[in-house]
């Protein structure tokens, strides 16, 4: 890391607000605008396996490139999306946010997820550990890839009809 | 009067199936009456006693499909899985031989192997340390005083029990609780045909198990999903919402992109009906059944102008020449049903295996199969395929999973009685050991797994099934 520990402090902030705000994007459901917090060479991805290197060779449970993170985040709203009507509510609680690496280009952030979904009379605990590279972009941060590993990833688990 | 009659007849009639719900097993007359020639009654996706004599006359006889011998390629690999509820164990013994045993100590009864699956050379209990070959053998007890007047004649009698019987298909592996029945080679019969197209595919003539397994549950009876498989009316439906945004998405082009694969395959669900109608419906005996190909746009099959399959063509003909290459790629088999716990497909290589869990509540394992000596870039299709279509926060999956669990509650409430299944009726036509559907969108390959379903539960004994 570079920086003085003033200038620490504040990215840490920084940083830390950002993924509160994404957070709430997601549980307000302004998809939308979670959207555009994606650079167009993002990649959101929720890996099957624990500690899964390869997207390519390997199945996730979701690795959406940018097309198709539009395309998931518009068929949420479709009225016609079976497993998303109604829309899960969730609360995703984000913890022990942590920099792992700061550069002149991106910044890694390591967090905690732990999320509580409700949809017709069930309501679901899941956790996961989260990375973010962060970029900035014209003043604000943007997210350039997403990791979330569910500690369950690899478990016998119902169907997945919200954004982690 | 009048009103007390039809309350009594009610009465009656609602107490002749709370008492099947008991009487079942002994009452073939019961069973029968629950499958008629375009319905069954809704008890057989909901009553607790009909699932537990499924799981006994069903599970407890069948060929189940357990995985593919690339899963244990070397002696001492194993996978556990299940047989219905069974426990057991899938291991390549010291002499290479694959062998299946029931996962449960003799001693006590605990799990003696709890990982998915690894390598070992034996199977040791965590409870009291009794220690088991790969092939099942009992050769270490830690304080074997004790256990009788002749321990060592009680412990050669205690391995892991085998089940009775275990065959392989194509490297595919199966295997029966019961010790008699039809083969495999009978059981699978015309069908074997599907493993065969999966399996000739590949250029170096094997196929491998690879690149992770998807488990996913739903709220609802086991014969949902095999019921969904080959049903061509539902993808318009229940896949709606992913056909209108894939349909608004940019056309996929050349070079591929990753997304292109995904977005061609959910504009394809919304294929117009006459499509459907149009590819057709092929079953046998015992349940099985396949529907025919209806990817229009070429993605993987022959006549694609795509610099992949060209080289993965090549590689094939090479192995078995131009005209066979021909004959093999010219199959065009979208899923095939192997009742009671198979759906696989060779287009994009995906196997699913069926696990019922209570009448009510079932997982699906889903693996991705790889052609050996085909372009890597074909198991990148079939793993880029499988997270859009069988992944669990799949777009197209979820929305099926939502559906069962919407049926499966329907289907608990009492009335009505019956299901419908009458699409297709009296139009089935017979095609040399097979009987085809009158159109692609025949219900017959769900009529004739209710065809299977009697046979299984209405005889007394495996030998009974013929």
């Amino acid at each position: 890391m570079t920086g003085s520990t003033d200038s620490l402090h504040a990215l840490g902030e920084s940083v830390r607000a950002f993924l509160y705000h994404e957070a709430r994007l997601l549980d307000t459901h302004c998809f939308e605008d979670w959207l555009a917090l994606f650079a167009d060479d993002a990649h959101y991805w929720v890996p099957l396996e624990q500690g899964q290197a390869d997207p390519l060779n390997t199945s996730s449970i979701i690795y959406d490139d940018r097309t198709l993170l539009e395309l998931r985040v518009r068929q949420i709203t479709h009225p016609r999306a079976h497993a998303r009507r109604p829309l899960a509510r969730t609360v995703h609680q984000v913890s022990n946010v942590q920099i792992l690496e700061h550069t002149d280009t991106a910044t890694w952030v390591a967090s905690a997820l732990v999320l509580l979904e409700y949809r017709l009379e069930q309501q679901r605990t899941w956790a996961a550990l989260v990375e973010h590279r962060l970029r900035q972009h014209q003043g604000h941060w943007q997210i350039a890839d997403k990791r979330v590993d569910l500690i369950n990833s690899e478990a016998e688990l119902p169907g997945i009809a919200f954004l982690l | 009067m009048a009103f007390a009659e039809a309350a009594s007849a009610a009465c009656l009639r609602r107490s002749t199936f709370v008492a099947a719900s008991q009487m079942l097993q002994h009452d073939m007359q019961g069973l029968r009456s629950l499958v008629r020639p375009d319905r069954v009654h809704h008890s057989v996706y909901s009553d607790p006693a009909l699932f537990e004599l499924e799981l006994d006359r069903i599970f407890g006889r069948a060929w189940l499909l357990l995985g593919h011998s690339s899963q244990v390629a070397r002696p001492g690999d194993f996978v556990t899985t299940r047989m219905g509820r069974l426990p057991v164990i899938v291991s390549r013994d010291a002499s290479g031989s694959v062998r299946v045993l029931i996962n449960r100590c003799t001693h006590r009864g605990a799990l003696v192997c709890h990982e998915a699956s690894g390598h070992s050379r034996h199977f040791v209990c965590p409870y009291h340390g009794w220690g088991f070959e790969l092939d099942g053998r009992l050769t270490g007890v830690p304080v074997p005083q004790g256990y009788g007047a002749e321990p060592q004649r009680s412990f050669a009698e205690l391995g892991l029990r085998a089940v009775p019987r275990v065959d392989l298909y194509r490297g595919f592996i199966f295997a029966s609780l019961a010790s008699s029945g039809p083969g495999l080679a009978d059981f699978l019969g015309p069908l074997a045909s599907s493993f065969d197209d999966l399996v000739d595919r590949a250029p170096d003539g094997e196929v491998e198990v690879a690149g992770g397994v998807f488990k996913h549950t739903y709220e609802g009876n086991w014969k949902l999903v095999l019921e969904n498989h080959l049903d061509g009316v539902h993808p318009n439906h229940v896949h709606i919402s992913s056909v209108h945004v894939a349909r608004d998405a940019p056309d996929p082009g050349q070079p591929e992109k990753y997304s292109d694969i995904s977005i061609r395959q959910m504009r394809q669900n919304g294929a117009p009906q006459p499509v459907w109608e149009a590819i057709g419906m092929w079953t046998s005996d015992w349940g099985h059944g396949y529907m025919g190909d209806y990817h229009s746009d070429g993605r993987l099959v022959v006549g694609l102008n795509n610099p992949v399959f060209a080289d993965y063509r090549q590689r094939l003909e090479q192995r078995v020449g131009a005209d066979e290459a021909q004959r093999i790629l010219g199959v065009t088999r979208w899923n095939t049903i192997v009742y009671p716990n198979v759906s696989f497909m060779s287009q994009f290589r995906q196997l699913r295996i069926v696990h019922p869990l209570a009448v009510n509540r079932t997982v699906v394992y889903t693996y991705n199969l790889r052609l050996k000596g085909a372009p890597e870039q074909m198991f990148r299709d079939t793993v880029a395929f499988s997270n859009v279509v069988n992944g669990t926060a799949s777009w197209v999956l979820t929305d099926d999973l939502e559906v069962y669990g919407r049926v499966q509650q329907g289907l608990s409430a009492a009335q009505p009685e019956w299901v419908n299944l009458s699409r297709g009726v009296g139009t089935d036509v017979p095609d040399g050991e097979l009987l085809r559907g009158g159109t692609g969108t025949s219900e017959i390959f769900i009529r004739r797994q209710f065809d299977a379903w009697l046979r299984y539960m209405c005889a007394e004994s495996a030998e009974d099934m013929a």
